[in-house]
């Protein structure tokens, strides 16, 4: 483990992308878990840093597509968001009504899923 | 139908983004693939909009609950690049299915830690 704090972030942000890029996920996969262990973040906030850097990383993914060769499918993308977005309104919400450590089992949870999808492909 | 159903994946995806931080791309390219009728890499393609949508949205929400640092979300994001160019020389020397396996034991070992650290520490 790095022992500088930015040093850690970098990592944390190299690994995001290296297992984005290799499997599709890993990008909040990845970024939660680490926060937690590497940088003493709790539950809540390695969510939501773990989103804002989403953000920044699916830019720059499809920046680096060169804009995507004109695969994005604009107007389905943007229907596809409108429950996607009322998810995860609702999901934040709810997350701010349970205990951490409940947002750490079901990561978890989610994480063996990977997994197994993984193993099975 | 299709449609109701890739909706309520939608929901779900943008409900894993909410509760546990991640971008919801496993849950978008197959409503994306299955149920709208894109190509797998168009679905692929099309789901970074969704997943910069929702992040986005969830990141506001996240930070009017005051949970989201934006310098080490700006750090973090600006190096992924590397690591993504790295997966390229990676995934051109190594099989992709033992990087499959690699990659499930390890994140086998992180739910692992997790569930060790939720159960042991109170709150």
């Amino acid at each position: 483990m790095p022992s500088n704090r930015t040093l850690r972030l970098a990592a944390i942000g190299t690994l995001a992308g290296l297992f984005s890029g290799l499997f599709g996920v890993g990008g909040g996969t990845v970024i939660v878990p680490l926060l937690i262990f590497w940088l003493g973040y709790g539950e809540r906030l390695s969510t939501g840093t773990s989103l804002a850097a989403i953000v920044l990383i699916g830019l720059l993914g499809a920046l680096a597509q060169g804009g995507l060769y004109g695969n994005v499918h604009v107007v389905t993308g943007l229907l596809l968001s409108i429950p996607a977005i009322g998810g995860v309104v609702l999901g934040t919400a709810i997350q701010q009504r349970i205990a951490q450590r409940a947002v750490s089992l079901l990561f978890a949870a989610l994480l063996v899923a990977v997994a197994i999808e993984l193993v099975l492909r | 139908m299709n449609e109701v159903l890739a909706a309520l994946i939608a929901v779900a995806g943008g409900l894993a983004g909410g509760l546990v931080g991640v971008g919801g791309g496993v849950l978008f390219v197959p409503a994306l693939t299955v149920f709208l009728g894109l190509s797998q890499v168009q679905g692929e393609s099309t789901s970074l909009l969704v997943i910069v949508l929702v992040a986005l949205v969830g990141a506001v929400r996240q930070n009017g609950y005051g949970n989201v640092n934006f310098r080490d979300a700006l750090v973090i994001g600006a190096l992924s690049p590397l690591g993504v160019l790295i997966g390229v020389v990676v995934a051109n020397e190594v099989p992709q299915r033992a990087l499959e396996l690699c990659f499930a034991a390890l994140v086998l070992f992180i739910a692992y830690g997790l569930l060790r650290r939720a159960l042991s520490t109170p709150g």
